[in-house]
């Protein structure tokens, strides 16, 4: 490792401009005749939409226009879609109502857009916005899962009777009962995954820019995935054919999942500016984020696990209704599914598992992949489960566990996946250690004589990242492959472009991609920048998500890499008339092994640009592409445990500790890591202690300000404990499993576990607020 | 926010000049209430008359017995005031605990009174301590100044410029904070006269704003001790209710910090 070297923690590059605020995001953007869009927005959960009379708003002086629904359904804008296919148990395919970007009949829940107006200014759009009367026929609304699938409930849509969008199911049902018939003990236990608003810091916006002349679109947005943006729009919405077309996400403000998808207000910014004929910005306020960003988790689940006599798992029987809200977003079919049964194996050896997922309609605002989708629904039920299982078993959690981990690899579970490698025991040890766990009982006890309640709470947590081979994920219905593109632009001065499909929106990719070129070629990454979100710049490429730019991001620019650097030492065993095999890298230098011979790479690539004297039938130029397209998912894992205090007289949690030892592979940045287990944590701290986004019985949200929705603050959690225990991924050459969401998928079920060990009751549900639990103490 | 006309008012005679002349008009304070309803437009004064920079509106001064705060002062302000340290030093911690740095560097004595927001921390320290409001018109005891959820008795165009508190023998404020707003989910602060009458306060807890709890002076009075509360029953029965605390857990909070709030007063 270099200084600046794979492993090396070096300080990143973009926080110049962020923390000195140059960075540049969507809403800094100002085109020249920008106009500004402002929603007409339903106040009800479920209404008709009897007619839109636009006509005082059309008189207002600087209001350019007033689209509705009805305009984008006749213009042919096509319905927003659901891009994994997911079929049912009796062999149907998932049951979905049409989602118009605005809607021309029907409001489905509390936000939706039915009208855009379009004004010169932000404050006269929303002035305008109030004066245009949408006649409403309210309709019965349901917000509950439970209540959305009885007989009589109000109905979403026609095309999914009873509300349900798919009833599937995965594992073996025979082998599985035949596990609990003979189960020596069973476990169950009742869950709720709560809803999150997911509340990335920058509020979503767009700016679409329509040349008439060259009947071509530019569109800025806070996108994770510009190239899939740009693919969905064109091949999908009826926009604009693909090469018409050039999607630029600049900074982005984070996006936890919630900026993957492909939102009406972006359709409609580039529909009405062409319709206008100026460009049309749209930047969100925090209302219309609460109301209208893909909100996540929202599961209910009932689990129920079997033991031998030696509490070794036999099996595990899971139901679980999932929540979609009013309709199916781009990839929220995957999320209660694929991205979370498939991981209910855990850590440990089960040798059956059926679980069935209902996924239902709602009143509310769609639900989609948050940080960690499905994932941390799994570890979650899980997690709980084994903590539930140890005190009915009356054994040590941690025991409990280490009796039925993996201990051997490959691991096919029951649920397709098949895990490359891990060390669990490594893991939970490191975490033990850091926390002391042999210990607890004492501080317990110092604690009860202060009148604490303290508590311990362990989760041992899997994952699947860097999704995935595409063939494996076309095979379960994806409707787009999963790998990931690169180009390695060498400039004739040595300086090096490195064009990335992935997407930069906290992760800190302009450093750890960087590294990696640092690592090989021996140059300072103040030579190395970094290209993305530009689909007129990058070639096409997948973007950010599910942990996967490092493993398959980076790996794709490894292999551009190596094509590159074969190139340029052919080119330096010519000018050094010795042997490409010969030619070693070392320190900016091509050198031809064991001999004080060297060229420096800047000559290199100048020769490779000149041209004149280049071997024999090479091409001029030093650039190269891959697309890397991986072999299987990666499977972070590691071990979090929590040490907590409860106040009995207010219910109030106080954290003591909180340990964590992930396997992420190999650490690129580990400052850039920990950092990313930082926010992961604190979202999964937030999710068992804080978040919840409420609909009451009418679905009306409850929770649509900060005023309500409790955001984790820097003194609701605590300073974190981290450590490392690596085995490498043999699945990418670099063996990186990715970090990104470890923290919000392992978290909760730690703190959860803990407050209830505390409390001595083994039923609380998320979030645990003061005064959930004093009412959990109190109970009887 | 809708459009305003913005006043920057330099005497407290101005600003209420300033008010007669216009329709619908709002002093602004430190705006950390006015401020966000008028961005969420959910109000729209026609003008908009700013005290901040009235300077007969700043300061703490301490006279005998007597601790008075102009209205302007800001939370950090008073938190950092020795002469609020050396009075009443329940006073610098209730400010410690209000809000965020942000609000504590905004927000003033005289705008969270005015706003009786019934969960903001300052009205229970008045009710509590036996404070006297002073306006540009009369002075009103902090009894008869508190009507109910966003409501005094203030009349229209009237400006408070400063509270008196009477320096207590003994008072402390323990609250419970509101875990997203960071308002009191319910705050109570306790007082012991020099006289021996006990005074105690709940905010964040009842349907009508700040409340005294009569059950709990009266067993402060005969021991000042937090288990002279162990007995104390609170009904729940309108007290507020919200996702964030039932009526119960918040009637639960009236006697528990209660308690703490005596421990902190000694």
């Amino acid at each position: 490792m270099g200084v600046e070297g794979i492993g090396a923690r070096v300080v990143r590059k973009e926080d110049k401009r962020f923390i000195t605020g140059k960075g540049r995001y969507v809403d800094d953007i100002k085109l020249q005749g920008m106009t500004h869009a402002h929603f007409v927005r339903s106040p009800h959960a479920h209404a008709k939409v009897k007619g839109i009379d636009s006509s005082e708003a059309l008189k207002m002086p600087g209001v350019v226009a007033v689209l509705t629904g009805q305009q984008i359904v006749d213009d042919k804008v096509g319905n927003l879609i659901c891009g994994w296919a997911i079929t049912s148990k009796d062999g149907s395919p998932m049951k979905m109502g049409a989602w118009p970007a605005m809607a021309p009949e029907t409001v489905r829940f509390v936000g939706q857009a039915v009208a855009v107006v379009i004004a010169d200014s932000k404050n006269l759009a929303r002035d305008a916005a109030e004066a245009v009367v949408v006649d409403y026929e309210e309709l019965p609304a349901v917000a509950d899962v439970h209540a959305a699938i009885k007989s009589g409930a109000p109905q979403l849509h026609p095309e999914a009777p009873g509300n349900q969008v798919y009833d599937w199911v995965i594992g073996d049902e025979g082998a599985t009962d035949a596990a609990f018939a003979k189960a020596a003990n069973v476990v169950k236990l009742d869950v709720t995954n709560n809803r999150l608003a997911p509340n990335a810091m920058e509020p979503r916006a767009a700016i679409a820019d329509y040349d008439a002349a060259e009947e071509h679109f530019t569109l800025y947005t806070t996108s994770q995935n510009p190239h899939v943006a740009r693919l969905v729009l064109s091949a999908f919405y009826n926009i604009a054919p693909e090469h018409k077309l050039r999607v630029i996400a600049p900074d982005v403000g984070g996006g936890f999942g919630s900026k993957i998808f492909i939102y009406p207000e972006e359709m409609v910014a580039l529909w009405a500016s062409k319709k206008v004929g100026r460009p049309v910005k749209w930047t969100g306020d925090r209302t219309e984020a609460f109301l209208t960003d893909a909100h996540g988790r929202d599961h209910v689940t009932h689990a129920e696990m079997a033991f031998d006599a030696n509490n070794k798992i036999t099996g595990l029987k899971v139901k679980t209704y999932a929540n979609f809200g009013a309709y199916m977003s781009l990839f929220s079919s995957s999320v209660p599914t694929y991205l979370y049964a498939t991981l209910l194996s855990g850590q440990y050896n089960i040798p059956a598992i059926h679980a069935e997922v209902v996924g239902v309609y709602t009143n509310t605002t769609p639900v989609d992949a948050y940080r960690g989708a499905g994932r941390p629904e799994a570890s979650y039920l899980i997690e709980r489960l084994m903590e539930t299982a140890a005190r009915q078993l009356k054994v040590d959690p941690a025991a409990l566990r280490r009796t039925n981990f993996i201990t051997t690899f490959p691991h096919q579970t029951p649920v397709i996946m098949a895990y490359d490698t891990g060390d669990f025991n490594a893991s939970l040890d490191a975490a033990m250690k850091a926390i002391d766990y042999a210990g607890f009982a004492g501080r317990k006890a110092k604690a009860k004589a202060d009148g604490k309640l303290r508590g311990i709470g362990v989760s041992c947590y899997i994952e699947a990242c860097g999704i995935a081979p595409s063939k494996a994920v076309g095979s379960l219905g994806a409707g787009v492959g999963l790998w990931e593109s690169a180009e390695v632009r060498v400039n004739p001065v040595g300086t090096i472009e490195i064009l990335t499909g992935s997407h930069s929106h906290g992760q800190g990719h302009e450093t750890t991609f960087c590294q990696l070129v640092a690592e090989r070629l021996g140059v300072p990454i103040s030579q190395v920048s970094i290209v993305h979100g530009d689909t007129d710049k990058v070639q096409f490429g997948m973007g950010t998500y599910g942990s996967r730019s490092a493993a398959v991001g980076l790996t794709a620019i490894l292999k551009a890499m190596e094509k590159m650097e074969s190139k340029a030492k052919k080119i330096a065993a010519h000018a050094l008339e010795a042997s490409e095999g010969d030619i070693v890298i070392e320190n900016g230098e091509f050198k031809v092994a064991g001999t004080d011979k060297a060229i420096a790479f800047p000559m290199v690539a100048l020769a490779a640009y000149t041209a004149h004297n280049l071997p024999d039938g090479m091409e001029p130029g030093l650039k190269e592409s891959a697309f890397y397209d991986p072999t299987n998912f990666t499977f972070p894992a590691g071990t979090y445990i929590c040490e907590l205090e409860v106040d009995p007289g207010t219910g109030k949690t106080s954290f003591v500790n909180f340990v964590a030892a992930d396997d992420f592979g190999r650490l690129i940045n580990p400052m850039i890591v920990e950092g990313q287990v930082h926010g992961g944590l604190v979202q999964g701290i937030g999710q068992a202690l804080l978040e919840h986004a409420i609909y009451d019985a009418n679905g009306q949200p409850v929770t649509a300000s900060f005023m309500d929705y409790a955001m984790p603050r820097a003194d609701d959690v605590p300073s974190f404990n981290l450590s490392h225990t690596t085995t490498l991924c043999p699945g990418n050459p670099l063996g990186i499993k990715g970090c990104g969401e470890a923290g919000a998928i392992g978290a909760s079920a730690a703190v959860i576990n803990a407050i209830t060990d505390a409390i001595g009751k083994n039923n609380l549900e998320m979030p645990a607020t003061p005064d959930r639990v004093w009412r959990t103490i109190h109970a009887a | 926010m809708y459009q305003t006309t913005y006043h920057r008012a330099s005497s407290v005679d101005e600003a209420v000049s300033l008010f007669g002349k216009s329709s619908e008009a709002k002093f602004l304070a430190g705006g950390q209430t006015l401020l966000p309803v008028m961005k969420q437009r959910l109000a729209s004064p026609s003008d908009v008359i700013d005290l901040g920079k009235i300077k007969e509106l700043q300061g703490v001064e301490l006279s005998g017995d007597v601790l008075t705060i102009k209205a302007g002062t800001i939370y950090y302000d008073i938190m950092q005031n020795a002469d609020v340290k050396k009075a009443i030093p329940a006073i610098a911690y209730l400010t410690s605990v209000l809000g965020d740095p942000a609000v504590r560097y905004r927000g003033t004595i005289g705008g969270s009174i005015a706003n009786n927001d019934p969960a903001a921390d300052f009205p229970a320290a008045l009710l509590a301590l036996g404070a006297t409001v002073k306006t540009n018109k009369r002075s009103i005891t902090a009894d008869d100044f508190f009507k109910g959820l966003f409501t005094t008795a203030l009349e229209d165009g009237e400006i408070i410029t400063a509270v008196s508190f009477p320096v207590p023998a003994k008072a402390g404020y323990e609250k419970m904070r509101h875990p997203a707003s960071r308002f009191a989910l319910t705050g109570v602060f306790v007082a012991k006269t020099k006289s021996g009458e006990v005074r105690v306060a709940a905010t964040g807890a009842s349907q009508s704003g700040v409340m005294r709890v009569p059950a709990i002076e009266a067993a402060l009075k005969a021991n000042w001790s937090p288990a002279a509360i162990d007995g104390v029953s609170i009904s729940a029965s309108n007290l507020l209710a919200d996702i964030h605390g039932t009526a119960e857990y918040r009637a639960n909070l009236i006697k528990v910090m209660a308690q703490r709030a005596v421990t902190a007063a000694g």
